[in-house]
């Protein structure tokens, strides 16, 4: 312990938090965005009174749940090549970026994720809400789009920063892609230098830090709101 | 599209040359189950102890136990298999240290890996634990201390035995969620399921075939575990409580 070697981080802070943590926060927010809204639709479709709707999004959501976000990783960077390529009719699988496969990946894996807690705040609006909304004359969209969603979106918002929370530290796993995001910008200096023991604390200290203060933020919101209520 | 579909790959001869392909897969279901046993043993004591203390009127064990809770789960899975793989025999004597680094190829990644998700799974599952015991009515504890038991003897007796019944939905997801974590220790060399499909695609190209058997297994796990969580459910049921013999039908 004592040749603990601060130094290693203060020479490659500036590596790791431009490159490393830039790639994990971009990814963290397309992916959420991204997921939040496709999980929504997801959750409209199972909840949908059509077969041919509410059965795929449930099988969908089912499959994602049950099987490991790496081999869901590892599924979507062979698969998605091939899905482009035909999509756009080419004969050989396309090229796609390991950030652009990454956000492909974490977007669709999130979805089932949220739609399951989208499901829940959809399913925690009462009935007479939705019967009003058809009964002045609103149709399906708009009675989700102004009566159902902005209430259940409302009281899902700290379960919803909860899972956001869960996808940042989920992120760090496009390690084994080979990507530089903040824990392989770590593993990459760690590796460089020999000094495995300074970076990857430091970069559990990091994860710690940025996970716990936004944990205690949404832990005042969840109040907040409760008060509110 | 042009790619070769070989669904016979499972027959061919790994790439290690000990067996066929499903061989591999086969020793990488076992792995992962193994150290998804192991670490939920650690997890279960540990987090039932942890669980307890936070659910105590000791401001200390309280304490101990959140700040636990929080430091396993603010840290991202990946990162804690790394410190147990990479840097704690770094920080130990020297001997020990050496002594972890040279233990024999499985196991010197299966340790850190079941040391890793027990202690991470232990957070999870303390907040279960705790979330069971405080469903309980107060009443509950104070008819067990007013009946003479001791605290301790309250919670063996009284508050547990209805606190785990309790808990048991929660306890499945979570033992599914341990068995899919138990794929993150392929990073620190532990040749799991999903590491065997990964040696699979990347030895024979057959990159749908690999990772289709492996969805199939886990899915498979998984309803297994399901169907054994229900079955346990039913079993322990205490007649009269509601449960899932009294929900019936309703599925």
């Amino acid at each position: 312990m004592g040749d603990f070697d601060f130094d290693v981080i203060q020479r490659s802070i500036g590596y790791l938090f431009r490159e490393g943590m830039t790639f994990t926060l971009t990814l963290t927010a397309l992916a959420a965005g991204g997921g939040i809204i496709l999980g929504t639709l997801l959750a409209m479709m199972r909840l949908s009174s059509y077969k041919w709707l509410s059965v795929p999004a449930t099988a969908y959501v089912n499959l994602i749940r049950s099987i490991p976000l790496l081999l869901v990783i590892f599924w979507f960077y062979f698969l998605v090549p091939y899905i482009g390529a035909w999509i756009i009719g080419s004969p050989t699988p396309i090229k796609v970026g390991a950030f652009a496969s990454s956000v492909i990946t974490f977007t669709l894996f999130e979805a089932a994720y949220y739609s399951e807690i989208m499901r829940a705040g959809i399913q925690s609006i009462s009935r007479g809400q939705i019967s009003a909304g058809y009964a002045i004359g609103l149709n399906y969209w708009q009675t989700m789009a102004n009566v159902v969603l902005p209430q259940a979106f409302r009281n899902m918002v700290p379960i919803l920063l909860t899972q956001t929370i869960i996808l940042f530290q989920d992120t760090s796993l496009v390690y084994v892609l080979s990507i530089t995001d903040f824990l392989g910008a770590a593993s990459k200096v760690a590796q460089r230098d020999g000094r495995l023991v300074e970076m990857y604390i430091f970069a559990a200290l990091v994860y710690f830090l940025i996970s716990f203060g936004l944990s205690q933020v949404v832990k005042r919101l969840q109040q907040k709101i409760a008060i509110v209520r | 599209m042009n790619y070769n579909w070989n669904w016979n790959v499972f027959w061919d001869m790994a790439a290690d040359g000990t067996g066929t392909w499903g061989m591999t897969l086969f020793y990488g279901v076992l792995w992962s189950l193994a150290a998804a046993l192991c670490a939920g043993i650690i997890a279960f004591v540990l987090g039932s102890v942890l669980g307890v203390m936070r659910t105590t009127p000791n401001k200390w064990a309280v304490r101990i136990g959140n700040a636990y809770v929080e430091l396993f789960r603010n840290i991202p899975l990946l990162v804690q298999l790394f410190l147990w793989f990479f840097v704690l025999p770094e920080l130990l004597p020297k001997g020990m240290g050496d002594a972890i680094k040279q233990m024999a190829p499985p196991w010197a990644s299966f340790v850190p890996a079941v040391i890793g998700l027990g202690l991470f799974t232990a957070a999870r599952i303390s907040e279960q634990v705790k979330a069971g015991i405080q469903s309980l009515p107060r009443g509950q504890l104070f008819a067990g201390t007013a009946l003479g038991l001791t605290l301790p003897q309250t919670y063996r007796f009284v508050l547990l035995p209805m606190a785990y019944r309790i808990i048991l939905p929660p306890l499945t997801s979570e033992t599914m969620n341990l068995i899919k974590n138990t794929s993150v220790a392929l990073t620190i060399g532990l040749l799991e399921l999903t590491a065997a499909a990964r040696s699979l695609q990347e030895f024979t190209f057959q990159v749908f075939e690999a990772f289709t058997a492996a969805t199939l297994i886990y899915i498979l796990v998984n309803l297994c575990v399901v169907m054994f969580m229900r079955w346990l459910e039913k079993s322990v049921a205490v007649p009269g409580f509601i449960g899932p013999a009294a929900v019936g039908g309703a599925h």
